[in-house]
């Protein structure tokens, strides 16, 4: 999948930059160690600037190229900072032969962004995820950790308005 | 720990879980030793928890602090299996089942069942568990369970996961002891090849033989053991709801593998968008270790072994075993070709052998009852159990564990209840990205590995789509193919570009584009694809083409021949029409209608210019006397 650099200034504090530091210490010797010490750094930032890559590379004493190449593999790792709130649709099996491809527009339409996209404000991204596993309650859609099952078209902007003046 | 300490755990806790296992009569005698009058047990899957276990928890334990109800005890256990009903709560010794619980229903059954003396409340019951004449089924007792057989799913809804020594009591850990000072390795290992016991991540690999692959040279080599919990086929979520409901039985599982291997090290793998399951997992790695039944000398004896949890960030093609290892080294999660296979060269370069939850839930129980046991149940060539995910247009969506030759048939009508809304089932999609679709004819074969790949699809991990009368196939092939594009690692050239033109030649058919070259073209590159890519997701990426085209080869031709989609679902084939019989001339449509293709005056009926026509839908969701439809 490609991913597109973003174009958010970095904006990355000393508390931030201290935490990634002491995650690189604790794993650093361990074998395999930049997956773990990406997912903590996806944490800490919520989402993988090329600065954090680089702090990463020369942390574990790999290039930047390395990093790069895992951080583009892997969809859970966000090149882009995500919104304030993050909806998410899930298109798998189960909840697409249930519609949820109408949720996806419906939420598309709602906040004027494509999946992928995040509003101006920051305040609302949309992304795609590929079965989160709860297929008994298709179709599914998450706003950050909360997680809605058996949406319809219609319920979406009421539940998209209920964050709006969070 | 001592095998005398576990023993002691194990009896101080029996009765508590043994009356989980019990209904009615037996239970209740048993209840009266354990000090708790009523269990109450609550789903913390992913399921119920999605629908507000955690709230009907919180509700339920406020509610009987504040009647002061200190003998019922409350139990947060892992999946049920029944998903779309949540949250689940079951109430033993009787075993009675209440489905889609609120706050205030909670203080309704405290009001009237828990009570000293109560009786369940009828009207929030599971309504498939009251029969006519008011008898109130046990859980065990409903259709949806009373064909299944739990294997791999034993524990799961029955122990609280968080807390090991309900596995314990159990029998949790036994096989392992069992195992460390009955039997040599290479007994382990014959047990297994004599159960007959196959993958259950996919491919259907004899587990016996894997594990006699890697077993040369115990001792002079490092090896490792792994746990492949990367579920990451749509569909499917048995893996999940094991280590949610039963997570010491992976663990132990993998240290009996890596006593039969000689290995000291194992490594789950875990989708990093299953929380849940990392959590207990996390939980039970720990609580493992304290006692020491995970570490050093286990059980006093020289074999140590120990488990490290490892997560995955989102790549489908992780779930390849070759792909997984290389993931778990840290690098991009792309397959490399074998041989060498992983028995010989697997993670870091060392012996390894991995795999799948489902399977390792199966492992401790072979070692306890014994190989016959577990090959007396199943087909001639598939043993034992196997769990499925029910889902997509079936009444009762969720897991179901039956016994192996059990019909497609069995499991739709009568323990998935049939096909929701009066509407035909048209075929069920099993094995998902890698597998196939079986149509209404073949819904009684028996279900095994074979019989499966003979008619077409696979078992995969064992979820399985129910598809009726309103599902495109050809736009389920399409979906099919678009997930593969987005997996393909890209490595191979098959896969990364194959993929992508079949995916394109799909988009042609569905936008009525096509010809019938492309239909010869598009099977032609299926067959290319398969023979010449490197790894299981390539070859298998073009089997929902296959498979569909060779059963619902007529939906094809209608997309390429009439331009038209049967189905109704593809949108460019679609034609709506207002039945000037029914049009009140209400303007509600036109008013709607984002691209203003539809005209006529107030109180007459109106026309849809099908030149301007988007195909949204908008006008048929908005009319109020059912005047439109699409054809």
């Amino acid at each position: 999948m490609a991913k597109a650099k973003t174009t958010v200034k970095f904006q990355g504090t000393l508390e931030q930059e201290q935490a990634l530091r002491e995650v690189i210490e604790a794993h650093k010797d361990q074998p395999g160690a930049l997956m773990p010490v990406l997912q903590a750094a996806q944490g800490i930032y919520g989402y993988l600037p090329v600065e954090v890559q680089e702090m990463i590379a020369s942390g574990l004493q790999i290039s930047v190229a390395e990093v790069y190449g895992v951080v583009t593999f892997y969809s859970q790792f966000s090149l882009n900072p995500k919104g304030r709130y993050n909806v998410s649709v899930c298109l798998g099996t189960a909840c697409y032969v249930k519609g949820s491809e109408k949720i996806l527009e419906a939420v598309e339409s709602k906040l004027g962004i494509p999946s992928g996209g995040c509003t101006e404000d920051t305040k609302f991204s949309i992304d795609v995820t590929r079965c989160l596993g709860a297929c008994g309650l298709a179709p599914v859609m998450t706003v950050n950790d909360d997680v809605y099952g058996k949406v319809e078209p219609k319920k979406v902007a009421e539940i998209i308005d209920s964050y709006m003046n969070r | 720990m001592t095998i005398e300490q576990l023993n002691k755990i194990r009896e101080e806790k029996r009765e508590l879980l043994m009356v989980r296992k019990l209904v009615k009569e037996e239970g209740e005698k048993l209840a009266a030793n354990t000090g708790y009058r009523k269990q109450v047990l609550i789903c913390g899957g992913t399921g119920c928890t999605s629908s507000g276990s955690r709230e009907i928890i919180s509700a339920l334990e406020a509610e009987l602090e504040k009647k002061g109800l200190k003998d019922v005890l409350v139990v947060k256990t892992g999946c049920f299996g029944l998903c779309a009903l949540g949250p689940i709560m079951i109430v033993y010794p009787e075993g009675t089942f209440y489905s889609q619980m609120t706050p205030e229903h909670v203080v309704t059954v405290c009001d009237q069942h828990l009570i000293e003396g109560g009786e369940p409340v009828k009207e929030l019951l599971y309504t498939d568990s009251v029969l006519e004449d008011g008898t109130i089924l046990p859980l065990s007792e409903t259709p949806f369970y009373k064909k299944q057989k739990r294997v791999a799913l034993r524990n799961c809804g029955v122990i609280a996961p968080e807390i090991i020594d309900e596995a314990i009591a159990l029998d949790a850990y036994q096989a392992l002891y069992k195992c460390l000072t009955e039997m040599t390795p290479d007994e382990v290992i014959q047990v297994m090849i004599d159960s007959g016991l196959r993958g259950r991540g996919g491919a259907g690999f004899p587990t016996g033989l894997k594990w006699k692959f890697a077993c040369s040279r115990r001792g002079e080599v490092q090896k490792f053991v792994c746990c492949n919990a990367d579920e990451g086929d749509p569909g499917a979520f048995m893996d999940r709801s094991i280590l949610e409901g039963d997570p010491h039985v992976v663990l132990e599982a993998m240290a009996i593998a890596g006593y039969a291997i000689g290995s000291n090290q194992g490594y789950i793998y875990v989708r990093a968008e299953y929380p849940i399951a990392v959590q207990r997992l996390n939980i039970a790695i720990a609580q493992a270790r304290e006692y020491g039944l995970l570490g050093e000398n286990i059980f006093g004896t020289d074999f140590s072994f120990d488990i490290e949890l490892r997560l995955g960030s989102g790549a489908f093609v992780c779930g390849e075993e070759t792909a997984l290892m290389t993931s778990i080294e840290g690098k991009r999660g792309e397959p490399r070709p074998r041989p060498p296979f992983p028995a010989v060269k697997g993670l870091f370069g060392q012996p390894t052998i991995l795999n799948n939850v489902e399977t390792w839930a199966n492992i401790p129980q072979i070692i306890t009852n014994g190989a016959e046991w577990f090959a007396s149940m199943g087909t001639e060539k598939s043993k034992g159990t196997k769990v499925f995910a029910l889902g997509g247009k079936i009444n009762n969506t969720g897991l179901v564990e039956v016994e192996m030759g059990t019909t497609l048939r069995e499991i739709v009508e009568e323990i998935g209840g049939g096909v929701p809304n009066g509407k035909a089932f048209k075929a069920a999609q099993t094995g998902g990205p890698s597998g196939g679709c079986i149509a209404a004819d073949n819904l009684d074969v028996p279900i095994d590995y074979d019989n499966l790949i003979a008619i077409g699809s696979m078992m995969g991990s064992g979820g399985l789509i129910v598809m009726d009368e309103d599902n495109c196939m050809v736009d389920i092939a399409k979906f099919f193919l678009n997930f593969t594009v987005d997996e393909s690692c890209g490595k191979c050239t098959a896969c990364r570009i194959g993929t992508k033109r079949l995916f394109e030649i799909l988009e042609k058919i569905t936008a009525g584009e096509a010809t019938m070259e492309d239909l010869d073209k598009m099977e032609y590159l299926c067959d290319k694809i398969k023979k010449n890519s490197l790894c299981a997701l390539g070859q298998t990426a073009p089997n929902p083409v296959v498979s569909t085209y060779k059963c619902f080869r007529d939906e094809y031709l209608a997309h390429v021949q009439d331009k038209k989609c049967p189905s109704g679902i593809c949108k460019a084939l679609l034609e709506f029409w207002i039945d000037p019989e029914k049009c009140k001339g209400c303007t509600l449509c036109a008013r709607n209608c984002p691209v203003s293709a539809i005209s006529g005056n107030v109180k007459e009926p109106h026309v849809i210019d099908n030149n301007v026509c988007i195909g949204c839908g908008t006008c048929l969701a908005n009319c109020k006397f059912g005047a439109i439809t699409k054809r």
